[in-house]
């Protein structure tokens, strides 16, 4: 499914970009470790997590997800935001929890 | 110019998960004993138990800091250590004010009390100690910066709430004044071709919440004395003065 209609369907909030790049999300990964994160998730994935740190978008960067989803209403940090806009990843939010929005995206996906 | 013994971590009955034991008495009596020069006492988000430990070490040879083992939002863990009163009072109200309103339950997680030295219980703190702060770690260490304090990440490779396995790295854009490392599975090659890239003081603490955990790591410092001063040229390998070597008792 494109990271577009997810956004739609699922009403997320875009923090940025404004324009959302026209890729695929192929999965999702839903963890606050950043250790076991960089060890787990893989390209292309949508990281759904709570953890708003500078650390989110370089790791975010460095696997090539295709998205971060932050979740419960929460908002990047200035520092996360500034990194996830140089690099261009996608920063969105969510006013549900982590298990409502996990279970959302991943009968969208594999319907 | 001497050599110091520092063990800059250590818990008391305060904490949750702190011993019984862990009164000032007998904490003082255990570092004295294993020839500590200087201790810190790092419980939980409080600094409540740091006056009377010190008051109690004033008439011995053991220098007692005032520190607190903060949680923070991302639920890192870090060694934050003052050199004066005034400052400790302020970053006390700071705890406070961005502590969960999460209630103790001292049957699941132990009691949370002040002891005074003839072991009286003068204080209990009714909520959780050991939950993570309202506040980001960059708020915590320009905070502890901002009262001329020491930021420390604790135990910075441990699975649990170490800075590493939190943040998957060590973020670049904060001010460390040293990096811990408390009693695991550290080799001393371990410790050598783990060092972080940046340059920053590696130190050996005990993490202790027994008793007999007092002293069993513990970092040399060569220092003029055992002032707050001394201890934060030493972490800065400034004025000749340096962090020595770490020990394993």
């Amino acid at each position: 499914m494109k990271l577009i209609e997810l956004i739609k369907i699922l009403s997320l909030t875009v923090y940025s970009p404004n324009a959302v790049p026209d890729i695929e999300v192929t999965g999702g990964y839903t963890c606050d470790l950043l250790s076991d994160v960089m060890g787990s998730v893989n390209e292309g994935q949508i990281w759904i997590t709570l953890q708003t740190h500078r650390n989110v978008a370089a790791i975010a960067t460095l696997k090539d997800v295709a998205a971060v989803l932050l979740i419960k209403g929460l908002k990047p940090d200035q520092e996360m935001l500034d990194k996830a806009l140089a690099e261009e990843i996608p920063i969105l939010g969510t006013n549900e929890n982590a298990f409502e929005i996990s279970g959302k995206i991943y009968h969208l996906i594999t319907q | 110019m001497k050599e110091f013994l520092a063990d800059l971590h250590i818990h008391t009955v305060l904490s949750p998960c702190g011993d019984f034991e862990m009164t000032p008495r007998n904490i003082v009596d255990a570092a004295l004993g294993k020839g500590l020069n200087m201790i810190a006492i790092t419980d939980h988000n409080s600094t409540r138990m740091c006056r009377i430990i010190s008051e109690y070490a004033a008439t011995k040879d053991l220098t007692v800091i005032a520190g607190a083992e903060v949680n923070t939002s991302e639920e890192v863990h870090c060694l934050a250590l003052f050199g004066t009163w005034e400052q400790v009072e302020v970053f006390q109200f700071f705890l406070d004010e961005h502590l969960l309103d999460i209630q103790n339950k001292p049957s699941i997680f132990g009691d949370q009390v002040v002891v005074d030295s003839d072991e009286n219980i003068q204080y209990t703190e009714k909520r959780s100690l050991i939950t993570g702060l309202k506040v980001s770690i960059d708020e915590v260490e320009s905070f502890v910066h901002h009262l001329d304090g020491l930021f420390i990440p604790a135990h910075i490779y441990r699975r649990q709430n170490g800075i590493i396995h939190q943040l998957g790295m060590l973020p670049k854009n904060l001010n460390y004044d040293a990096l811990e490392l408390t009693p695991g599975s550290y080799s001393d090659e371990y410790v050598r071709n783990n060092k972080p890239e940046v340059n920053h003081s590696l130190i050996f603490n005990s993490d202790a919440h027994f008793i007999d955990q007092i002293g069993k790591f513990s970092t040399r410092l060569m220092m003029e004395s055992t002032e707050f001063s001394e201890l934060k040229f030493a972490l800065k390998n400034s004025e000749g003065r340096s962090v020595t070597g770490l020990q394993r008792n």
